[in-house]
């Protein structure tokens, strides 16, 4: 029987409307529109991506952590990263993909992770301003998440910014005393900030009037502030605490503007932001690299945990058969 | 109420579904999924992702196959039943005025 079902795409099309207008959450077995699903499989892949390249720039140090104490601290940070992955990999799977697949697509090159972790980290310092700077541009990116219209993902992140707060504040800590211990110290910290300073802002993609799917994430209750505006709130939280670590931010325009009352700053490079999501970054070819091996190094451990899982299924439905 | 879908992941090991008791005298609550081979690799795994802050004291596990979902489509038929049935609420009632306790 040929049915038409054009009143019911309309019928749930609208559904969905008056769900997002609303604010009431979408969850995985609603309709929803085709692109809305691309979309949240697309950023909630990339988002994944980057939890887990990110621990890559910090892993870095975990042998070479100046005490047992950082050391420790810098273990359960990167291990957060972990679980963010997870999550994240978790809230992709509920729209219908694999976890396997996305992974190939990263492994090959198709989906993309967060541009800031193709910066190397060359000193201890980097761990401070990574922390302070990239998890707390990351954080100013999540909160407005956490009330995004598809509930697995706003969960996700409800989970993932509770655990954030101790990234910034560790990694601010570290920068603290760096830059309140010897002339070289601060200097090392110092460096690390003129380094990560305008890669975090380049956090933010890129400026509004060249941002292609904003406003369709607005409309869809994805995004809730645009790129620019979530910029300057972090400029503007930044600035003085750069200010109480003692240590200056790379930026000869950066003042305070009574007019606006916010900070204003200098020109972004964004040739530098394509240079590297394109490819050409300083590290992207040795993260996807080291992401591959650790995968296919995994793959015995994968692969034993299966067999185990087999065997030990065989044996208790057997041991099931006998007692019944 | 529709079948469960069955696991995605051919390649892949299954899903599971995780339960977090927060502490006793609370009832266990749902904190989202993961992948592993075996129940006993759930739990720990769970563990791992779920319960790094002391978030639980008891966890569950359950293979997601295994749970029977009504349908968000049939949501308005389905839960009918309930919606007509006001003076199942103490609101429906009418108390004179002055009298306590009730
Ligand atoms: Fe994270
Ligand atoms: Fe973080």
């Amino acid at each position: 029987m040929q049915v038409d079902d054009t009143p019911t795409q309309e019928r749930l099309q609208a559904r969905f409307d008056r769900m997002v207008a609303d604010e009431v959450r979408i969850e995985p077995r609603d309709w929803m529109p085709e692109g809305y699903r691309r979309t949240l499989i697309r950023q909630i892949a990339q988002h994944a991506h980057s939890e887990i390249i990110g621990m890559q720039p910090e892993g870095n140090w975990i042998t070479r952590a100046p005490s047992l104490r950082r050391k420790a601290i810098l273990m359960a940070k990167v291990q957060d990263e972990a679980g963010h992955g997870l999550y994240l990999y978790s809230a992709a799977e509920t729209l219908g993909v694999d976890r396997e697949e996305l992974l190939d697509l990263l492994h090959s090159g198709k989906q993309k992770y967060s541009s800031i972790f193709n910066y190397p980290t060359l000193t201890w310092a980097d761990m401070g301003a990574i922390g302070w700077l990239v998890d707390g541009a990351a954080i100013m990116n999540q909160v407005p998440l956490c009330r995004c219209s598809y509930g697995p993902y706003g969960r996700a992140m409800v989970r993932i910014c509770k655990e954030e707060s101790f990234h910034q504040r560790q990694g601010f800590e570290i920068l603290h005393t760096l830059s309140h211990g010897t002339p070289a110290q601060k200097a090392m910290a110092q460096d690390a900030v003129d380094r990560f300073w305008w890669p975090s802002l380049m956090m933010f993609g890129p400026p509004d009037s060249a941002s292609t799917h904003s406003e369709r994430s607005m409309a869809w209750g994805i995004k809730r502030f645009s790129n620019d505006e979530l910029r300057q709130r972090f400029v503007d939280m930044t600035v003085p605490q750069a200010e109480a670590l003692g240590l200056t931010l790379p930026d000869p325009d950066l003042r305070w503007d009574e007019e606006s009352g916010h900070y204003a700053f200098g020109e972004i490079d964004w040739s530098e932001l394509d240079r590297v999501i394109r490819g050409d970054g300083p590290c992207n070819a040795q993260r996807i690299e080291r992401r591959r091996t650790a995968h296919e190094e995994g793959a015995w451990v994968r692969e034993s945990a299966a067999a185990y899982a087999r065997k030990h299924a065989a044996t208790s439905s057997a041991a099931g058969e006998t007692a019944a | 109420m529709s079948a469960p879908a069955a696991p995605r992941t051919p390649h892949g090991w299954p899903l599971w579904e995780v339960f977090v008791r927060a502490r006793r005298g609370l009832s266990h609550q749902h904190v989202g999924s993961l992948h592993a081979p075996d129940g006993e690799m759930a739990l720990r795994n769970a563990r791992d992702v779920y319960t790094r802050r002391g978030e639980g004291v008891s966890l569950w596990v359950v293979p997601s196959s295994a749970i029977l979902a009504s349908s968000p489509d049939e949501q308005d038929p389905f839960f009918d039943p309930a919606l007509d049935k006001a003076y199942r609420h103490p609101t429906f009632y009418e108390v004179p005025e002055g009298v306590e306790h009730l």
